[in-house]
């Protein structure tokens, strides 16, 4: 169980999660200070590390939208935050699969900012209001990258298996 | 039951008779290309490589390109840096299809790979950009991905686990007004679509309007269809295609277009009548929030912006010349033009384009993604307006998110730097 610690509409495009001005940088371990640079607020409480990890980030329709920019990704990855929105745009969707962040679909969910979230199999609980969602399943096309553990290592794997067979 | 063109595509490119909507395929890639996030790529391409014990070797070198667009020349230490890491990968890795900063062959990725003959119809094109979409104006399937799903396929030459998109056909029939054109068709579409309507599926563009305009308008029109969402979009390969390829691009082996099956398989279709069709424009801060210009004109711009690689090409650079020709840009609004490519950028100065321009008192940049995404020059003040040819106007996206974008045609661009305020180009200053 953790906190709704961002309440966001539909449509939040990776222009808002990590505005392109801040796109010269690109490591993983770098990214995750512009985290929504432009919510200065939330951003300083981030960087503070006021914000557990664990922490709900809601959205609505179409979260991720716009660039491709893995920056989006790796920098909510980096505060460990959980992303909850009713749909994902398909790029920010395969890579957040890619890097391991955690999303979790579900329509018509509400959530305000403050209520106490938890996921239980395939039900989204917001033990603030009592009210229960189902949450649909991430594409299965991407299930082999999850059990991975991302998809470096599901590479690394696919990789060694060519190259032993070449090896042949 | 039939295919459609993207089903026909990644059928062939993995090796199946057949595939359907839904169902998960490794289709090989023809194309891979990424621009200065490369940098990302070439980090996470050695990641995979870690503890292998093997060095790391791309699948085949001749299939990727790398274009240095999105800050050219460098803006910061930092992209400077990374533009020489760049250099050296490419050096090292024997990449050919690598465009510099360059007045001869540099330019934005989705300007290069057409006009290098890079892309062909049936091709699988993955790209580190969401506008990667533009290429299916050649009828590629041509998709957007992150850096390490590009490094994925750098190591691999597979795009892994995709799921076959369901395909939206789209139905153009009518003659466009003067002034209007395939931006305001596509800025229309994502109006009706929506920012998510097409959101895992593919457009597929179809009808008489499609078939009579240039590869320049399909560009259009395939470059926004991310903007609804969309995998793809795409327009089947037909005679303008291979006259495009022939004579701008250079290519002269054979190309083989791919067509959907008539009894092809589509979610839906959508028709659309462009004959009284008006100039679109798409208000802040979503894309899908488009009105005609009857609702916006008279709205006070500060700045327009002319370029991209949505409406950086010769025939956008030729209708807004056209319209400041002898006129003077509004006093308190200033106009920048960004040509799509060095090529476009000779052609506009041997046409005396870029004359037109500086004498009406714009601006000609160097070729390159300029203030489209706000990481280089060209930034907007707290509370101003920019009117610009670029295809975002998220909260933030020219580089402050006290400001505001609109989007609109060339045409209307133009027209609009002229008043000072957003202009119906049919109606004048």
């Amino acid at each position: 169980m953790a906190k709704v610690v961002l309440k966001l509409g539909d449509d939040i495009s990776t222009d808002l999660i990590y505005p392109g001005r801040y796109m010269a940088t690109v490591l993983p371990g770098e990214t995750p200070q512009f985290a929504f640079a432009d919510l200065t607020e939330f951003n300083a409480k981030l960087k503070a590390k006021q914000i557990p990890p664990g922490s709900f980030v809601v959205g609505g329709k179409n979260f991720g939208c716009g660039s491709s920019r893995e920056q989006a990704v790796s920098t909510l990855k980096g505060h460990d935050l959980v992303i909850v929105a009713e749909d994902f745009a398909r790029i920010f969707l395969q890579n957040s699969i890619n890097l391991g962040l955690t999303l979790v679909t579900a329509p018509g969910l509400e959530a305000a900012e403050g209520d106490e979230l938890e996921v239980s199999g395939n039900r989204l609980l917001n033990r603030s209001s009592g009210k229960s969602f189902a949450t649909l399943e991430l594409p299965k096309a991407r299930q082999a990258i999850m059990d991975a553990g991302g998809l470096i290592l599901y590479t690394r794997r696919r990789l060694l298996d060519m190259l032993h067979q070449s090896a042949r | 039951m039939g295919m459609t063109v993207v089903e026909k595509i990644l059928a062939r490119a993995s090796g199946r008779q057949s595939v359907r909507a839904g169902e998960v395929v490794e289709p090989r890639v023809d194309l891979a290309m990424s621009h200065e996030n490369a940098a990302l790529v070439i980090n996470q391409f050695f990641e995979v490589y870690r503890d292998t014990g093997y060095e790391p070797r791309i699948w085949d070198p001749s299939r990727v390109a790398i274009i240095f667009d999105h800050r050219v020349p460098a803006e910061s230490p930092k992209t400077a840096s990374n533009q020489k890491k760049i250099r050296e990968f490419v050096a090292k890795h024997a990449i050919r299809k690598f465009h510099d900063i360059r007045g001869d062959v540099g330019g934005i990725c989705h300007q290069i790979l057409p006009e290098s003959g890079y892309v062909r119809p049936g091709f699988v094109v993955v790209g580190t950009d969401s506008h990667t979409t533009s290429h299916g104006a050649l009828g590629a399937f041509s998709l957007g991905i992150g850096a390490t799903e590009m490094a994925s396929a750098w190591a691999l030459g597979i795009a892994v686990n995709i799921e076959v998109p369901r395909t939206i056909k789209v139905n153009v029939t009518g003659t466009f007004l003067p002034f209007v054109g395939p931006k305001d068709l596509i800025l229309r579409l994502i109006g009706e679509l929506s920012a998510q309507g097409a959101n895992f599926r593919v457009i597929e563009f179809h009808g008489e309007t499609i078939r009579k305009m240039s590869t320049s308008g399909r560009l259009v029109i395939c470059n926004m269809s991310v903007e609804a969402g969309a995998t793809s979009g795409i327009v089947p390969a037909d005679e303008e295609t291979i006259r495009y390829l022939r004579e701008e691009s250079g290519v002269t082996d054979p190309v083989e277009p791919v067509l959907p099956d008539r009894d092809a398989v589509y979610e839906k279709a959508i028709g659309i009548d462009v004959s009284n069709l008006q100039p679109q424009i798409a208000c802040p801060h979503t894309v899908d929030n488009v009105k005609p210009i009857d609702i916006v004109a008279g709205a006070r711009v500060h700045q327009v912006v002319i370029g991209s690689c949505t409406n950086g090409r010769l025939d956008d650079l030729q209708m807004a010349a056209g319209i400041v020709r002898g006129n003077k840009v509004a006093q308190g609004t200033r106009m920048l033009v960004f040509p799509a490519s060095g090529r476009i950028y000779q052609q506009a100065l041997e046409q005396g384009l870029v004359a037109d321009f500086m004498k009406a008192g714009a601006v000609v940049m160097n070729p390159g993604c300029g203030p489209c995404l706000g990481i280089h020059e060209g930034a907007l003040g707290d509370g101003e307006v920019a009117l610009s040819t670029t295809n975002r106007n998220f909260k933030g996206r020219m580089g402050n998110p006290n400001s505001e974008v609109y989007l609109c045609s060339p045409a209307v661009a133009a027209a609009s730097a002229l008043a000072g305020v957003i202009t119906d180009p049919r109606k004048g200053g």
